[in-house]
């Protein structure tokens, strides 16, 4: 038997209730303290509703096409060699490592109308800077990185055994993806997925450059609870802030419930 | 008829990486590539000047403090729970890991917000922190509780699985021979740990320099006090000082650099691995 259980046990219990439980548990304190019918007309006013749509839905759209583009790139990492593939994986990290803030103003300059790419796409009518179609690639930027990294190892640990004996039944190459692979690298694909919406729903400094914030239009949910904190609004803030981890652990419930089920019937 | 393919054809397989490439290229190598462009635009000069400027010295000053004080705590916090949680065997063991992630789920911007619902003037302790003329929101103190807070888990994330991977018998083995508890974590444990516990600072630190939502909220923006790179970042664009504002950014893109290449050869290295959340 190693010695220090007491000290290390007792020292981590103490620090994370003083730095994470404590400070989490008041808010919804503060909350439960504003009575249902204040915390229903400040938590879902017609702004805040409009905020959640925003937030929830972009998050929803960056994941999806996280899935998409992070299963190729993932797919690329893992099976294929080609020249600078080292340096291309440790890109795939950036979101991690840059400052949201820096990521916020570099895509804004991108995507203005006289930005690198925002100069090609003004002609087209297609604005990006300021409209939902800046928040969604902003929060594409943040998400990208988790669906990369939940796909690889699984993709990594794949037998090729269960593809070569599809192939000698005669499966073509799309069977074998749709049939074999994808279904055993789904569940990491929606892990991937959903800690790239819990990610988006939250997040902040990439977005309020490129949105343009205005209220009930291009105005995300962290914004909202800003605004409201600046106006000294603190039931306001406190109750979206609380609708918000709510909907956010609900999802994340519901994903995994999914995947339970999913793997009670494949058996794994 | 042949047997069917086992691998894509050199077509898909090429198309596969052009797509895969001009995606990480346009959504990571592009902003990277215009945070310095935009910090260049009017030459050296003024990016030099930009940077030499009063409040961006302050900022950077402030962002290094807040830094030096987080990152060994959340270290510390981060050998502790690990060395309790391979060595050991206890009930709600897995409840205790899911805690300590539980930062990583919450908006940055809830992360702040909690410590003005502490500690701000209407706070739950406000009254007796005025009585006795403490501040802890809008200055320094409540920027290192938000950061401590977010970056809570990033230590002992890296931590854990190395632990768990290396097991006890050198520890046990090393107490049979008499050395005591101290002892066997300077000399057997903490050389085995040591890189793993390099690549969770590393990760830490870089997030505790960069971190904007939490600290943007309880920090005030009082410039030359509170405020830190980030926040700096953001006052000079909303006064339409690009140049500053990405002069600034471009310091915090080579930090990001710096620590994706140290990641990569750690984990080139030493075969370490992060997790696929952060």
């Amino acid at each position: 038997m190693l010695p220090g259980f007491g000290l290390s046990f007792g020292f981590t219990l103490a620090w994370l209730t003083l730095i994470v439980l404590i400070p989490l548990a008041t808010i919804f304190l503060k909350a439960a303290g504003l009575g249902w019918s204040e915390f229903l007309a400040v938590g879902f006013s017609r702004r805040a509703m409009a905020a959640y749509q925003l937030s929830f839905g972009t998050a929803a759209v960056a994941g999806l096409v996280n899935a998409v583009f992070g299963l190729i790139v993932a797919w690329v990492l893992v099976r294929y060699d080609f020249t600078g593939k080292q340096v291309v994986s440790a890109l795939v990290d950036l979101p991690f490592a840059l400052p949201t803030a820096v990521a916020g103003i570099a895509l804004t300059a991108l995507y203005t109308p006289t930005g690198w790419i925002g100069q090609f796409l003004e002609p087209l009518g297609i604005k990006v800077a300021f409209t939902w179609i800046g928040i969604t690639i902003a929060l594409v930027f943040i998400g990208l990185p988790f669906v990369v990294r939940s796909v690889e190892p699984v993709l990594a640990d794949l037998g090729r055994e269960v593809e070569e004996a599809a192939a000698t039944l005669g499966a073509t190459r799309w069977q074998t993806f749709t049939r074999v692979i994808f279904p055993a690298i789904g569940p990491a694909l929606l892990t991937g997925f959903a800690l790239a919406f819990a990610r988006g729903v939250g997040e902040y400094g990439s977005v309020i450059f490129i949105s343009g914030n205005m209220p009930g239009r291009t105005e995300i949910a962290p914004l909202l609870i800003v605004t409201q904190l600046e106006q000294y609004a603190y039931a306001g803030a406190t109750a979206i802030a609380v609708v918000m981890m709510l909907a956010s652990f609900a999802v994340l419930l519901l994903i995994n419930l999914v995947q339970a089920a999913s793997r009670r019937r494949t058996g794994a | 008829m042949s047997m069917a393919p086992t691998s894509e054809s050199p077509l898909a397989r090429a198309a596969l990486i052009t797509v895969a490439l001009v995606f990480l290229g346009f959504f990571l190598l592009l902003p990277l590539l215009a945070v310095f462009s935009e910090a260049l635009r009017q030459g050296a000069g003024p990016f030099l000047d930009a940077l030499h400027t009063p409040d961006a010295l302050a900022a950077i000053r402030l962002t290094l403090l807040i830094a030096a004080i987080s990152v060994p705590l959340n270290m510390v916090f981060g050998v502790a729970a690990s060395w309790a949680i391979t060595k050991f065997q206890f009930p709600g063991k897995a409840l205790l890991i899911t805690l300590i992630d539980l930062p990583f789920s919450v908006s940055p911007v809830v992360s702040g917000l909690i410590f003005v619902l502490l500690f701000g003037a209407n706070g739950l302790f406000g009254a007796w922190l005025a009585e006795h003329d403490l501040k802890i929101i809008f200055a320094v103190p409540g920027i290192v509780l938000a950061t401590v807070f977010i970056t809570f888990p990033f230590v002992a994330r890296e931590l854990i699985p190395l632990m768990l991977e290396q097991g006890k018998d050198d520890e046990e083995a090393a107490i049979s021979l008499g050395a005591n508890g101290w002892q066997t974590f300077w000399h057997v444990t903490l050389p085995n740990i040591r890189w793993g516990l390099l690549y969770g600072v590393l990760l830490c630190n870089a997030r505790a320099m960069g971190e904007f939502g939490a600290v943007s909220v309880v920090s005030g923006h009082i410039r030359g006090e509170t405020n830190t790179m980030p926040l700096h970042v953001e006052i000079l664009y909303n006064e339409y000082d690009f140049v500053g504002a990405f002069a600034v950014a471009s310091l915090l893109a080579l930090l990001a650099l710096v620590t994706l290449i140290a990641k990569t050869v750690l984990e080139w290295r030493f075969g370490l691995h992060a997790g696929a959340r952060h």
